[in-house]
């Protein structure tokens, strides 16, 4: 190991991650009086919630009635039974408070003729459960996700919060099954520092990068995922991995589900709004699952339009001038800049984008970390949140607008019972030594890497794997072939390669690090798909066409400690967590 | 004695040549700014021929293309890559802009990528934007009012929500203010057009119950005045956003209203 020097700092919490969880939770705790860090790879405003388009959900019945209890069949439904109720319904009733919240935090919401904050339709939003489309989506234009980071960074400078930028986390000091702390790179001089906190709060967001088209930044690698299951800790329902029907074909941007919300809609090549033979009720409002089923059917059928007849048409130009104008003036940027089109004249080509991970750290309502050892059991020390986390309230497929609220819904909920469990300033445990030197041991491993592999070559093998062999639509020997491959990638890291030998913003490394991260979580991706022999939610199996509730209703717990894998399962939770709201049984999903 | 000369260091010298490996007849010559430093070395400028006939439209594709097929040790920003997130801004043959929505069929010749002009530089594209920051903390950068009420939001028009257009949309990406002259020469009291445009952006909010307060804030001979509306802010936007009118708008504020 070469030798570094290592600055130690005392925290009562450690945030790991800057976007809107992160940022929601720093707020809380530093409300609470505990002393936070909040450590990021880049700059908070620069963090992937920043690209969120559509909106955020909450039962605010600005535009129409509207029942948190709505709210959360839809979600229940939408997750395809694998969300854990308990969790779900503190997600809905606690939404419209924390969406109020950030109104008073600042964000700039668009607005009703009354002032209201303005609600827009969102796929598998509905009222009187199921029946009929609700405007349940809070929206500032098309921009949300943006304006919510930016009002959440305010508030953290609001309270002083102590950030720690471009900072790379390294790994997890775990002491007896208990997180005490992490360690992590100073891009900006290269130093060593190393966290010690009562709790640590992941929130590093979702891996969408193990795929090769995403809506993703290149920093949504998920390095919080990656440095649980190096401290030997499961991830949960990995195989769901969230389609979005409206990417941009060829590059992958993201067009806000709030087109269709504005009445856009999807049209083959023969001209057909084909959306209406699969869901002839929602239409192109269906859950994103099965929109981006029907785009892959269609396209598979040969009905996709273009010379490879490989995507399909998004049409809006049919919406009114000022609806565009003034509710989608991002994505008719994003059109121009990304596919050459005038949204106002010809319609967007779009294709099936990786989007989301239902998947991640499991964890508790009150964003507590579990694990199954026996029965299940809360991780002392360690809380996940935002797409890092599977609350799960998402289950096999997420709703669109209920990741931003799950954001600062679970973000909230991080820090309240950070302050219960963390009493201000109390004395650290000392860590072993061994900690700090296996994980300084990694680092040195692989910034003197001196193979054949770049890093760049690796990562790009890995994305071509899953993207061939974990889709859309899922079979058994696909996904063996994609276990196999993805093991193949695997071991290209022995001989892998890092040209740049600097510590000062050595961004080879980074991505080298980054890569780390993403393979592991790519081979429990694909073998935590590979395992579920069924059809659910996002995830599809041509071979297992129906959901087997009596052997699957089991949320999948993956642990993974570089190539092998030890698979289990735990009970979804099937009660609810007060009896304001009835338990919803499974029924067949149709929209 | 008062030294007028440069640095030794501030020299930029002739770095390394990349020839094209690829055999390729759609060649362009991409001249980058280097500096490590760890290194003590004076900064260069790298050239790379890049295969063209392999590389997508943005600016950022041929970075991305150099580090993973070229040279991996080039370091920049870079997140999002459909303008959103601010990361990548650069300039770019002799413009500011995001790497990511620059098309390089818009440079002519051969194709020079440099940092964000007039910042401090932490590596190679890498521009230090820590000032910036703290004057965008300086601003207060939240929203103050004084309602109790818990129950509702607060209440706005849709005519007062509008005014916010135009300003809540920045990305805080710098390139406005690093192209802004006066930023150049006072940018350590100057606000510049990025954190004024944030400025403009609360006082403007009709929730805000702090306006009069805001606007003596800024309303100082360094903070304010040094904008001389030379417009480059406005032209060096890639969100296509105004900051002169903002500025404007602050200094129409203050010279007609009791503040």
């Amino acid at each position: 190991m070469g030798s570094y020097n290592i600055i130690d700092h005392e925290y009562d919490v450690v945030v790991l991650g800057a976007g809107g969880s992160g940022l929601r939770a720093a707020v809380g705790l530093s409300e609470a009086g505990l002393k936070t860090a909040c450590i990021s790879k880049v700059f908070p405003t620069r963090s992937h919630t920043s690209a969120a388009q559509g909106g955020i959900s909450a039962a605010l019945g600005n535009m129409g009635e509207d029942d948190w209890r709505w709210h959360m069949y839809d979600t229940v439904k939408g997750a395809d039974w694998l969300g854990d109720q308990d969790s779900i319904e503190y997600l809905c009733k606690e939404a419209p408070k924390a969406v109020l919240e950030l109104e008073k935090y600042g964000v700039p919401f668009s607005r009703t003729d009354e002032g209201k904050i303005y609600q827009r339709p969102f796929g598998g939003m509905t009222k009187n459960y199921g029946n009929g489309i609700v405007q349940r989506t809070c929206a500032a234009a098309d921009r949300t996700g943006h304006a919510i980071l930016h009002t959440l960074y305010g508030q953290a400078l609001k309270h002083n919060t102590e950030f720690f930028i471009e900072y790379f986390a390294l790994d997890l000091l775990m002491k007896d099954g208990e997180c005490k702390g992490l360690i992590a790179w100073n891009l900006n001089d290269g130093t060593i520092h190393r966290f010690r906190a009562h709790t640590v709060i992941i929130a590093t967001g979702g891996y969408g990068k193990v795929y090769y088209s995403a809506t993703s930044a290149h920093t949504c690698t998920g390095d919080g995922n990656a440095m649980v299951l190096r401290a030997g800790l499961p991830l949960q329902d990995m195989e769901f991995v969230q389609f979005h029907p409206t990417g941009i074909y060829g590059h992958g941007t993201l067009i806000s589900e709030g087109v269709r919300g504005e009445g856009g809609y999807l049209v083959n090549s023969k001209g057909e709004r084909f959306m209406e033979r699969y869901a002839p009720n929602a239409k192109d409002l269906a859950s994103r699952d099965v929109v981006s089923r029907s785009m892959s059917i269609e396209i598979n059928e040969g009905r996709g339009v273009g010379e490879e007849q490989d995507h399909v048409h998004l049409h809006l130009s049919h919406l009114d001038k000022s609806v565009i104008e003034n509710r989608l003036p991002g994505i008719t940027e994003a059109a121009r800049l990304f596919a050459n089109v005038d949204v106002t004249k010809e319609p967007i080509p779009v294709v099936p984008t990786v989007h989301y991970n239902m998947g991640g750290i499991p964890t508790n309502y009150k964003a507590e970390v579990l694990t199954v050892n026996g029965s299940e059991k809360t991780v002392p020390g360690l809380m996940a949140i935002g797409e890092a986390a599977c609350v799960s309230v998402h289950g096999a497929n997420r709703l669109g607008s209920n990741s931003l609220i799950d954001l600062v819904v679970f973000g909230r909920a991080a820090a309240k019972r950070a302050a219960e469990l963390v009493k201000p300033g109390s004395p650290h445990e000392e860590i072993p030594e061994t900690e700090t030197q296996k994980c300084l041991d990694r680092f040195d491993k692989l910034r003197n890497a001196q193979g054949d592999n770049s890093t760049a070559e690796l990562r790009l093998a890995m994305q071509k794997t899953m993207q061939s062999k974990c889709a859309v639509f899922r079979t058994e020997k696909n996904l063996e072939e994609g276990v196999n491959e993805i093991r193949k990638t695997y071991d290209g890291m022995d001989s892998i390669s890092v040209k740049d030998r600097s510590l000062v913003f050595n961004t080879d490394l980074v991505e080298t690090l980054e890569f780390d991260n993403l393979i592991r979580q790519a081979v429990t991706t694909v073998d935590s798909a590979y395992h579920r022999k069924e059809s659910r939610g996002a995830h599809a199996r041509e071979d297992y066409p129906k959901r087997d509730d009596e052997k699957f209703m089991q949320h999948t717990l993956a642990w993974c400690d570089g190539k092998n894998t030890k698979i289990t399962y735990r009970p979804v939770h099937k009660s609810t967590l007060t009896n304001e709201v009835q338990y919803f049984p499974p029924q067949e999903r149709v929209y | 004695m008062a030294q007028i000369s440069l640095p030794k260091n501030s020299t930029v010298n002739k770095g390394k040549y990349y020839k094209d490996q690829t055999g390729s007849k759609n060649i362009r010559k991409v001249n980058v700014y280097r500096w490590d430093p760890s290194t003590e070395e004076n900064p260069r400028i790298d050239t790379y021929e890049v295969d063209m006939d392999n590389c997508p439209s943005k600016v950022l594709d041929i970075l991305n293309k150099i580090k993973n097929e070229i040279d991996p040790s080039l370091a920049y920003r870079r997140s999002c890559a459909h303008g959103v997130c601010g990361s990548c801004a650069m300039n770019m043959g002799g413009k500011n802009g995001l790497a990511c929505t620059t098309p390089h069929t818009e440079i002519d010749g051969e194709i020079d990528i440099y940092p964000l002009p007039h910042l401090k530089v932490k590596r190679d594209l890498i521009g230090d934007l820590d000032g910036l920051y703290k004057q965008y903390q300086s601003i207060e950068p939240w929203l103050k009012n004084n309602s109790s009420k818990e129950s509702t939001e607060i209440f706005q028009s849709k005519e007062d929500r509008a005014k916010l257009d135009g300003a809540y949309e920045c990305i805080m990406c710098a390139c406005c203010s690093t192209s802004c002259p006066s930023y150049w020469w006072n940018g350590d009291k100057y606000l510049g057009p990025a954190v004024l445009l944030q400025a403009y952006r609360w006082i403007v909010d009709s929730r805000d119950d702090e306006r009069k307060a805001r606007l003596k804030k800024v309303a100082d001979e360094l903070k304010l005045y040094r904008c001389h509306t030379i417009l480059n802010c406005t032209s060096a936007c890639p969100k296509g956003l105004n900051p002169a009118k903002a500025i404007a708008e602050i200094k129409k504020m203050l010279a007609t209203a009791n503040v």
